[in-house]
């Protein structure tokens, strides 16, 4: 798989928000590759740059952000310095995005129909009754019990994991490329949360789509994900593939995420935190990001760390990353 | 649809019902309170009027009864339709108002639809580039707008347009076309030079209005999660903002554009005055003064009226504009 070219590479990018109070790198130095069929995760906290991510993927930063340099090759073609009306024909058909809360993603005041035959329209040639035709097809591919009735409802006539279907059946339309789903299924409680998971590993599957799968939920993407980039404080910190990384974090940061995660052979001790809290996104510690919260922090943590690679596969920010022998869990 | 007719038909039932008592608390206030000013008769009547006159004429228009005497026969003209006689003109007073009711509408609606018609691609400007320099312009304007006299502007308008460039006529309401069986100053090219000062007085506290309305409203759905999922699915800005942001920001717009037809109806009064316009409002200041008691509750009844149609057509509005408005939840 890592042989054929990357659908997406990203590319040192960096993308800052000018605000009154200062400049926000909420994105700062971030590379990875996705490839076709793959699934990549990229996990961090509120705040952590991972929608920010995201969005300058799809070229939907909003003054007063703005992607200040790196590159985003989709299909060997920048994205980064791309002219809007270009931009806008790769927008919901080569590549597609899946918002946070399917409350708020859907137009209250337009029909379902509307929305999914407007998207057609956008980007092909082709009749009403052929759009609406395929949109039919589309709810149904999600999970959509009688479509054709459900094509005429309007948005608050859905649950919140109907309207994420209708979402994910949005993004499905142009079978594009590659989806950015920014955390879609955070607001969905856990049951409509598996099943949204386990459609959308399929869908992916059968088409061969790629996905960038954002969330702030190692547990997600621990069943999900083929590689997972763990961002903080606007950098990817370490990268690798899913199983390694949860079995054998380098990074003290990731370390700390998975020893938060609530697990069954740990019951009645206390969950481990990583302690104090994230920092300002104005006033980043300088060199390592981290270096404030982690236990490991040494004189050379003041300086920012270069990308390592402390074994094959894996890269890592950190001037000080943990042993292999280390056992993940702390305690 | 025709699940939605049913609630439509209860809601407007019980919204009549709920009319009928607003309107014989508004007669019962308005007649004890004009009955609390003063006498007309100390107006109508000359003051050499010998005693025997005076009394004569006070028993006539039945003013020597107590008010809840005279409220009671009212209330009984009323529901045969009759309002009363004007005691200074001698017509009926409903008679009388209508006569002046198509010049204030005319008026009424084309204040409307100028304050729309500039006030919400300007807002729309304005709330798009919020940082622009013409986007900055119109606001500083809107206020201008706000915060001027309305009789001031009125006045300022003749003084240019009438008198310094002498374009226009400075008050009065023209000639009337004929359209349709219809007569108004809207038809005919002269009744138009006569409508469009006033018209334009009474527009621009409307249009700042909108203006600041239409700009809040874009600049608060525009960050929404819908609009950008609509550009993420790739579509043309011209689709995003005309339908997707548009059609949301037409619910607060619609509600507060219902309540201000209501008060351009109900307060042209100054403008009226300042351009001589023959309307309602003119009327009924003519009335206060010489406090004419049935076409005071007359013109109040008309008005009150007009609220709750216009009320009526906004909450009917709202269910066709926002889905998730059922009539049957909005309180009556």
């Amino acid at each position: 798989m890592a042989d054929d070219p990357p659908i997406l590479s990203v590319d040192r990018l960096h993308t800052h928000f000018f605000t009154k109070a200062g400049v926000v790198k909420s994105v700062d130095d971030v590379s990875f590759d996705v490839h076709a069929g793959e699934i990549l995760g990229l996990v961090g906290e509120s705040g952590s740059g991972k929608s920010v991510t995201g969005f300058s993927i799809m070229g939907l930063v909003d003054p007063p952000g703005r992607v200040v340099s790196g590159s985003v090759r989709f299909k060997g073609e920048e994205l980064v310095g791309l002219p809007e009306r270009a931009m806008r024909r790769l927008r919901g058909r080569r590549i597609a995005m899946i918002f946070q809360d399917p409350m708020m993603t859907l137009n209250p005041v337009l029909r379902i129909d509307t929305q999914m035959i407007e998207t057609l329209r956008a980007h092909e040639p082709i009749s009403e009754d052929a759009a609406r035709a395929r949109a039919r097809d589309a709810l149904g591919q999600v999970g959509i019990p009688s479509p054709d009735e459900r094509l005429k409802a309007y948005p608050h006539q859905f649950s919140g994991g109907m309207r994420q279907r209708v979402a994910i059946a949005i993004a499905l339309l142009h079978r594009p490329d590659l989806i950015v789903a920014d955390e879609p299924t955070t607001a969905l409680d856990v049951t409509i949360q598996a099943q949204i998971l386990f459609e959308v590993q399929k869908l992916v599957a059968e088409q061969r789509t790629a996905l960038i799968w954002i969330t702030h939920d190692l547990s997600v993407i621990a069943g999900l994900a083929d590689r997972v980039c763990v961002m903080y404080a606007g950098r990817v910190v370490e990268a690798g593939t899913v199983a390694d990384v949860i079995d054998r974090p380098v990074h003290p940061y990731t370390r700390g995420l998975i020893g938060s995660v609530p697990a069954r052979n740990r019951r009645g001790v206390p969950l481990a935190q990583i302690p104090g809290m994230a920092p300002s996104p104005l006033a980043l510690p300088e060199g390592c990001a981290f270096r404030t919260r982690c236990p490991d922090a040494a004189e050379i943590c003041r300086t920012t760390p270069g990308i390592t690679e402390p074994m094959p596969g894996r890269q890592t920010r950190c001037h000080r990353p943990l042993a292999n022998a280390e056992a993940a869990l702390p305690g | 649809m025709a699940d939605r007719l049913l609630p439509m038909t209860v809601f407007i039932i019980r919204r009549l019902l709920q009319s009928v008592l607003v309107l014989a608390i508004m007669t019962v206030i308005v007649f004890a309170g004009v009955y609390a000013i003063g006498n007309p008769i100390d107006i109508l009547i000359s003051p050499d009027a010998t005693q025997a006159e005076r009394e004569r004429a006070i028993a006539d228009l039945g003013l020597d009864q107590p008010w809840y005497v005279q409220y009671w026969v009212f209330l009984g003209n009323l529901l045969q339709g009759d309002l009363g006689r004007s005691f200074v003109f001698n017509e009926p007073a409903i008679q009388l108002l209508l006569q002046r009711m198509p010049a204030t509408l005319e008026l009424a609606a084309a204040a409307m639809l100028i304050s729309l018609v500039i006030g919400i691609p300007l807002g729309m400007w304005a709330g798009l580039r919020p940082h622009g320099i013409a986007g900055k312009t119109i606001m500083s304007g809107s206020i201008l707008g706000f915060s001027l006299p309305n009789f001031w502007q009125g006045m300022m308008l003749i003084m240019i347009f009438a008198v310094i460039l002498g374009w226009l006529p400075s008050g009065g309401r023209g000639e009337l076309g004929s359209f349709m069986g219809i007569e108004s100053s809207l038809f005919s090219l002269d009744g138009w030079s006569h409508l469009i000062l006033p018209a334009t007085n009474l527009a621009l506290f409307k249009t700042s209005l909108v203006i600041r309305l239409t700009r809040a409203s874009i600049q608060e759905t525009i960050n929404l999660d819908y609009v950008k999922f609509a550009r993420a699915k790739g579509l043309s800005p011209r689709r995003v903002i005309f339908v997707h942001v548009l059609k949301n920001i037409m619910i607060p717009l619609v509600t507060i554009i219902g309540l201000e037809l209501g008060s351009v109806i109900a307060f042209a009064v100054v403008t009226e005055t300042v351009f001589a316009w023959p309307g309602m409002g003119k009327l009924i200041i003519d009335s206060i003064f010489v406090l004419d008691r049935p076409v005071i509750v007359a013109y109040l009844i008309i008005i009150v009226m007009m609220f709750i149609t216009i009320n009526l057509v906004v909450d009917i509005l709202y269910s066709i504009l926002d889905p998730r408005v059922r009539l049957a939840d909005i309180k009556a």
